[in-house]
């Protein structure tokens, strides 16, 4: 089946009062968690596990398998967690920002679900402190939510209990990581943690926790209600359903697309965003942020999927589009990227802390020449070797695929 | 000018907090937010430790990691200019220098009436109609000189103490 309307995360997106229970029920909202409470937690997590369902935040990882580790994980242990991470901070990415602002109930019903498949009884949505209009919708959400029954004890008469909260971050990219995140939820210095043990054993307060990402948890209702065939018969090979892109740059309409995997880069630049503005040209694009990769015209015609990017040495990331023109200052933009990295190294691990100011400094440099660029990428290479977490390991990205696409 | 927070005001908001350290974070933004100087201050620390039972310097260690807390005064207005790629590329280095040039708004000082303080902010996620700013918890988008003008000089003559 190919969707008409090939929108899942965003399906009411603008069609309904974010701050309304009764335009989201009656639109199906909370169907998937009355079918879920009566269906065992195993059929459940099958139900994750064969939709082919991957984290949405940037890594790609089997949603299902990770909601079965949770699962299966500690059988002594009295609590489980369930974390949305929507510390969304990745540059030029807003997509989350986008789902809690225009349908913040679908992010807790995909939670519930979550959260009843591991048979957790807390859920917490660490949300970025800046994003006050997020914030305000998913607290109203929370809270209408308990008032009809949908969260709190007994939901639905199915003596499945469940409590959900918000936390603030405070603004720290790094928080955006897992581990970090459960560090900073239990109130100290977002440092990350060494892994394993990964969160799904030993998570907030040393429980077994799960960790997803917005839009991750707002496929679950979706394949609950349709069944993971739909879902699956969506998107390509190894990339299942859809993604929100979050385009930007000089294109006649920036903005958030949400389509199945495998449409194409000149698909969603020229069709769907309009194509450039008058008086620019494409040059390129970076493709998830400031942990992502650079391409040029030669990956405009390739399937944007996990698999096929990855053949390229590309990334989806987070699903950001930063759409580069002719106009565009490169090395500026690199720069920009170094200087970020630099700035959120928490300075815990050595690697990292003096890497990104090497890389940072050399790029700054009035003598700076393409050379160094090789210089760049052989550091940024053993960061990614030596980091402790995803920051560190991040900067080869952006350089590599710099150097591979781009002469200066 | 602002005045600081009184004693009695942090204490009727920390009261407010279990005293697990898990509550600090929630503490402080709460705290922050009311304080009219729009800053954690020496003696918030001091008494966010003593409610949550840690050290000082423990929480000056939370304070001074999270961006979104100043150990420093701020202005009334706090403005978050965006510095990131996207914004960076879009135009947001001549907004800081139309920033510096007319209003003499440099990142991290106040100005002289109290009024502004500005930064140099990571990616607002607003990226889509970049570039973008804040002042305190409203978001800017599509910026131009012209819209600095307008937005500031409106703050500017907005009532109030």
């Amino acid at each position: 089946m190919i969707l008409n309307d090939p929108k899942i995360a965003l399906a009411r997106a603008g069609k309904i009062n974010p701050a309304s229970i009764e335009e989201f029920i009656n639109t199906g909202g909370f169907e998937s968690v009355k079918k879920a409470l009566k269906m065992n937690r195993g059929d459940l997590l099958d139900y994750a596990e064969k939709s082919g369902l991957k984290g949405r935040g940037g890594a790609g990882f089997p949603t299902g398998m990770k909601q079965r580790f949770t699962s299966s994980s500690c059988q002594t242990c009295e609590n489980r967690y369930v974390v949305c991470n929507a510390d969304e901070g990745e540059p030029g990415t807003y997509k989350d920002r986008f789902i809690m602002e225009s349908d913040p109930f679908l992010l807790i019903e995909g939670m519930i679900l979550a959260a009843y498949s591991i048979n957790a009884n807390y859920a917490y949505v660490y949300l970025r402190g800046e994003y006050y209009q997020s914030i305000d919708n998913i607290k109203n959400a929370i809270k209408l939510s308990y008032e009809n029954g949908f969260l709190g004890q007994n939901i639905l008469n199915s003596g499945y209990n469940l409590d959900m909260d918000i936390y603030l971050g405070g603004g720290s990219y790094l928080c955006g990581e897992e581990l970090t995140l459960l560090e900073s939820l239990e109130g100290k210095r977002g440092y990350p943690r060494i892994k394993p043990p990964f969160p799904a054993e030993k998570g907030l307060w040393e429980f077994p926790t799960l960790v997803n990402n917005v839009e991750t948890f707002s496929h679950l209702p979706f394949i609950v209600n349709n069944g993971f065939e739909t879902y699956s018969q969506t998107g390509t090979a190894e990339s299942k359903g859809t993604k929100i892109f979050c385009v930007s740059g000089n294109v006649q309409k920036p903005g958030i697309y949400e389509f199945p995997f495998g449409i194409t880069l000149r698909e969603l630049i020229f069709d769907i965003a309009g194509g450039m503005k008058s008086d620019f040209s494409f040059k390129g694009a970076l493709l998830g942020g400031a942990a992502g990769t650079f391409v040029n015209e030669t990956l405009l015609d390739t399937p944007l999927a996990y698999e096929t990017l990855k053949k390229e040495g590309a990334t989806l990331g987070s699903g950001a589009v930063i759409v580069i023109d002719d106009k565009t200052d490169l090395k500026k933009m690199l720069s920009s990227i170094l200087s970020f990295f630099k700035h959120e190294s928490c300075g815990k691990c050595v690697p990292c802390r003096i890497g990104t100011t090497i890389l940072y400094d050399k790029i700054s440099s009035t003598d700076f020449t393409a050379d160094d660029l090789k210089f760049m990428l052989a550091e940024a290479e053993y960061m990614a070797k030596n980091s402790l977490c995803p920051l560190g390991q991040s900067p080869v990205l952006p350089v590599k695929s710099f150097l591979k696409w781009f002469v200066l | 000018m602002q005045r600081e927070m009184t004693s009695e005001l942090i204490k009727e908001i920390l009261g407010k907090y279990p005293g697990t350290k898990d509550n600090l974070i929630k503490a402080l933004h709460e705290l922050q937010e009311t304080n009219p100087l729009n800053y954690i201050s020496p003696e918030i620390m001091e008494k966010c430790a003593a409610h949550f039972r840690l050290t000082k310097a423990q929480v000056y260690g939370v304070v001074t990691y999270y961006s979104m807390f100043s150990i420093k005064p701020r202005g009334k207005y706090h403005i978050s200019l965006c510095k990131s790629p996207v914004c960076s590329m879009m135009g947001s280095e001549n907004i800081f220098r139309y920033l510096e040039d007319k209003y003499g708004l440099l990142p991290d000082h106040v100005s002289d009436d109290g009024l502004f303080s500005l930064e140099k902010s990571e990616c607002l996620g607003r990226c889509g109609k970049a570039p973008s700013m804040m002042i305190n918890k409203d978001v800017y988008t599509g910026l131009t000189t012209d819209k600095i003008d307008e937005i500031l000089l409106n703050l500017k003559s907005k009532p109030g103490k």
